[in-house]
């Protein structure tokens, strides 16, 4: 649209026409207050604090509502625009309680800072105030109806941008109330996004309320630990007995990829980190029972027995399990000492999406993979099968506002009526399990459209579908986790005809992308290079056995023949999660590393307590390959990170850690004047260096030090440092991996994950747990009373 | 959930004069409530399905309005207007004898369920004040005695 010119506070300024007057101010630093306007939702005009002067206009005007047009001369602050806002801000005082000491928003509440910049707070309203009592809308929400200062932001955010449509407004005028869809509770996701979004402290947050104050917590944004979506969480921590305990997860930092978003995982579900359950010393089995030990014993006894497997049988009778929730440089530590230091390529991991066929397709064609963002502004998308609204919640929040506000294009094709087809252009149902028959008939194997419509009008539909979709542009295509191996192949094939089109395989774990990424395949190297012949990792890494190792169901078979010396599993519960015999391993000596005593652990000879990824700082990549990194927020004494327990490991096994972690290198900072005109060079000089990756890597734990060597090893992953730093996500890109593998990979498993549950993780989240347990009751309910 | 043959209609004929369906719902919230007498668990949910909708987005709506209700009524809902033309005119003695005549306050409801009683904004009938309206019939020019008169008509014809 063309560029209109207007004044405000003098300023002459430009923006497209069509742009809201409050926009248009805030895009050059002019600040004009509101409570009912939030980008990207419906407008309002309901709270009346953005009013501003238009010239040759009688009235004030909203800044929210108005749109800039050619020649307005604008004043958005003098004596007679503080005065209306200071009389909404005193109207709004008439009934809202003075209880900020005690209020959970106290400290961050856009009404106490509005008080401030406005001071009404000598109200000349003498009536009773209209008083309610609060009110449990489900575990997790809570409402206190006389702090509502009805801005209807969280009636908008849940159905506009959720798609769920649980609040509304009841009565009118100085009665209304904001009114759950189930009388006195919700019915809903649980995401929490309303009390994220409310200005005040109406809605508050069951898992957090009367707590602490945002003042005493050091808010930390980091990665969160649950789906394979990659969302930033700001978890508030606090000092406690033992550490550093996470008291508060929420959206405050809201730069990441997630932008407004937070499902109930990020939210709420960090709370297994401060589970009674967690271990917190080294467990070492004698005669038979799990006995507490040092640390000092545990390593000497896995170093021992480690290089005695090893030396007496091979590397071939070592197993590693690694992990989808550890982060990229643990993975890629564990994928390096199990090559280098144990000597065995058999190492594996609870594989959810086939990403070793998805980097064969694509391994010669770069820009081919979407990555979060893409999908929110791409013009067309496709999904087939996988139920995001379940399993991929910010990928479902990012689709359905892209058709929201962008009228996006969105194909659906599924076994089941999934929430998504709500906003798709067109909903095909296919039976089920059928999704690699979809991608056979799309990529032009007409045969294939008989496992998926029996003939007449569907068939016509699933012709005029593809031909359709032949005939878009800068399509993503997302897949679930049922298209596989050969199946990927033809879904590229499919794609490239279409100009610009982009790729999503969708995988289920935090970190499982960054686990294929990093090699913890028998028969991968990181960046999906082959094991056999020469890479760069032969050079790198030393000698690294050539033949192709065992993969889990391998392992096992290997394990209960007695061949397996020795098994290592680094936060994996392959016997809760893959259902796997619990007395596979009881031949050999098992090492576990992990937070609980679960399945798998309750089985091993030695287990170590592990931090999670709250705890450490790393990198995860999400299921688009956009790289981020993790900063550490809690802290739990008695417990190391597994990057910390390979390197002793390593150690306790006579290996050089400097051969396994590149660390002593970097540039010695000159530490500059503390004093005087040059006091910030130290600052600067240290900001240098971190983006060009040189400072000082002073540690053997540094997983920075890691991260250097991946980045300079595994293809798509040299993203710019500083930006990463910075804390923005890096895309990075399956172009010029290595030759992967494109069988069809029968042993991926999908995690079966809900919106309320997280695998291992879940199960030790007591806030997960109260909310499962009240939806399993009402359902109970509902048919009782039917 | 049934409605009358007229009601289908009315409803049939009704619909598509609007842009959008849920345009279409507070004359449907109007024809229902008159047809069953008050808007119903039952009717809610089916007019939600109706037009499209939540069944909290129809509350939303009915609690907006104060002549939709999700309560039973007496059979006649007497509403007193108190509005300014008929304050200066004894609306409020008109209300606060009516309340005496049939033993009930603003909103409630007498026992043998005949009368209803509502103290209500103008209707609209500034030049007859004060006034009141009984469903949908207006009574003007009220005087005590003539509201005495009025109900008892009513009480009348309810009890045939």
């Amino acid at each position: 649209m063309a560029d209109v010119t207007f004044t405000v506070d003098g300023k002459k300024l430009t923006a497209a026409a069509g742009t809201l007057l409050i926009e248009a101010c805030k895009s050059v630093g002019i600040e004009v207050p509101s409570f009912c306007y939030y980008p990207n939702l419906s407008l309002q005009g309901a709270c009346r604090m953005c009013l501003v002067k238009v010239e040759k206009m009688p009235k004030l005007q909203t800044a929210c509502t108005t749109v800039v047009s050619e020649g307005m001369v604008v004043v958005s602050d003098n004596e007679e625009v503080r005065q209306a806002r200071k009389a909404m801000v005193e109207m709004l005082l008439g009934n809202h309680p003075l209880d900020c000491p005690v209020c959970d928003a106290g400290g961050e509440c856009e009404l106490q800072d509005m008080t401030f910049s406005y001071g009404a707070a000598e109200s000349k309203f003498m009536e009773a105030k209209n008083h309610k009592d609060e009110q449990q809308w489900s575990p997790v929400v809570f409402f206190d109806r006389p702090r509502c200062i009805l801005c209807y932001r969280c009636v908008r955010v849940c159905g506009e941008a959720m798609d769920v449509w649980a609040l509304g407004v009841q009565n009118r005028g100085v009665n209304s109330i904001i009114a759950p869809n189930k009388e006195d509770h919700l019915e809903c996701e649980e995401c929490g996004m309303c009390i994220d979004i409310c200005p005040v402290g109406a809605l508050t947050s069951g898992a957090y309320r009367y707590k602490t104050r945002p003042w005493e917590m050091k808010h930390v944004g980091t990665i969160c630990t649950h789906c394979g979506d990659g969302c930033k969480t700001t978890l508030g921590v606090r000092r406690s007995d033992t550490g550093l305990e996470i008291v508060r997860g929420d959206n405050r930092d809201k730069s990441g990829i997630n932008g407004d978003f937070l499902c109930i995982k990020g939210r709420y579900a960090f709370d297994f980190a401060n589970h009674e359950e967690r271990l917190t010393e080294p467990l070492i089995r004698k005669n038979g029972t799990l006995t507490p030990s040092t640390w000092e014993e545990a390593f000497a006894l896995i170093g021992k027995k480690f290089a005695d497997v090893r030396d007496r049988d091979g590397g071939q009778a070592i197993g590693v399990i690694g992990s989808t929730r550890t982060t990229n440089e643990e993975s890629y530590l564990l994928s390096k000492f199990a090559r280098a230091v144990l000597k065995t390529n058999n190492i594996d991991h609870h594989r959810t999406a086939d990403f070793p066929a998805l980097a064969a397709a694509l391994r010669a064609k770069p820009n081919a993979t979407a990555s979060m963002v893409d999908l929110f502004t791409a013009p067309a998308i496709l999904l087939i099968g996988n139920d995001p609204t379940e399993r991929h919640p910010l990928l479902a929040w990012q689709i359905r506002n892209n058709v929201r506000l962008h009228r996006a294009r969105l194909y659906v094709i599924n076994s089941q009526p999934i929430k998504l087809r709500r906003q798709s252009t067109g909903f095909f149902e296919i039976p089920s399990g059928a999704e690699g028959q979809v991608v056979e008939f799309l990529s032009g194997n007409d045969h294939a459209a008989g496992n998926l419509v029996p003939s007449g009008t569907g068939r016509d539909a699933l012709f005029a579908l593809r031909d359709k979709l032949r005939g878009e542009q800068n399509l993503v295509i997302i897949v679930d986790s049922e298209v596989r191996g050969a199946e990927i192949a033809s879904l590229i094939k499919f794609g490239s005809a279409i100009p610009g089109a982009k790729f999503v395989c969708l995988a289920d774990y935090a970190n499982s992308r960054g686990a294929a990424d990093m090699g913890l395949y028998p028969d991968l190297l990181p960046g999906y290079h082959s094991p056999t012949g020469h890479s760069q990792f032969h050079t790198d890494w030393g000698e690294v056995p050539q033949a192709a190792g065992l993969d889990l169901v391998a392992m096992i078979d290997r394990a209960k023949a007695g061949h397996l010396g020795a098994v290592y599993v680094v936060g994996s519960n392959p016997v809760g999660r893959l259902k796997i015999d619990p007395f596979a391993f009881s031949k050999a000596f098992v090492v576990v590393q992990d937070m609980f005593l679960t399945e798998t652990a309750i089985m091993a000879d030695v287990i170590l307590p592990a931090a999670n990824a709250y705890e450490k700082s790393g990198t995860f990549t999400n299921t688009c390959g956009d790289l981020q990194l993790l900063k550490k927020a809690g802290e739990v004494a008695g417990t190391k990170s597994d990057f910390e327990m390979i390197v002793r490991i390593a150690d306790a096994m006579g290996f050089n850690v400097r051969k396994l972690v590149p660390f002593g290198g970097g540039t010695r900072a000159d530490m500059g004047q503390s004093r005087g005109a040059q006091s910030g060079e130290a600052d600067r000089h240290a900001v240098w260096l971190e983006a060009r990756g040189l400072e000082p890597k002073l540690s053997p734990f540094d997983p920075m030090a890691i991260l250097d060597e991946i980045q300079r090893l595994v293809p798509g992953y040299d993203v710019s440092h500083i930006n990463l730093l910075a804390g923005n996500s890096q895309h990075t890109s399956l172009a010029g991996s290595g030759t992967g593998a494109a069988q069809r990979d029968q042993s991926i498993a999908p995690a079966n994950d809900s919106l309320f549950s997280s695998g291992t993780l879940g199960r030790y989240s007591s806030t997960l747990k109260s909310v499962m347990e009240s939806h399993q009751q009402k359902t109970t309910e509902a048919v009782a009373a039917d | 959930m049934k409605f009358s043959e007229e009601f289908e209609q009315r409803f049939a004929e009704m619909v598509p004069h609007y842009p959008t369906k849920r345009s279409a719902l507070v004359p449907t919230l109007l024809y229902a409530q008159d047809e069953i007498g008050f808007l119903s668990d039952e009717v809610i949910a089916e007019i939600a399905v109706r037009l499209d909708l939540t069944e909290l987005e129809v509350r939303n709506v009915i609690s907006y309005y104060s002549m939709l209700t999700t309560q039973p009524r007496g059979k006649f809902n007497v509403q007193v207007c108190t509005n300014i033309s008929c304050m200066v005119r004894g609306g409020e003695e008109i209300l606060e004898h009516c309340s005496q005549n049939l033993g009930i306050g603003h909103k409630g409801t007498t026992p043998d369920g005949l009368f209803s009683l509502e103290e209500v904004e103008c209707i609209g009938a500034c030049s007859w004040a004060p006034a009141a309206q009984v469903n949908y019939d207006f009574h003007e020019n009220l005087t005590p005695d003539k509201m005495d008169r009025v109900l008892e008509e009513y009480r009348k014809s309810g009890k045939q």
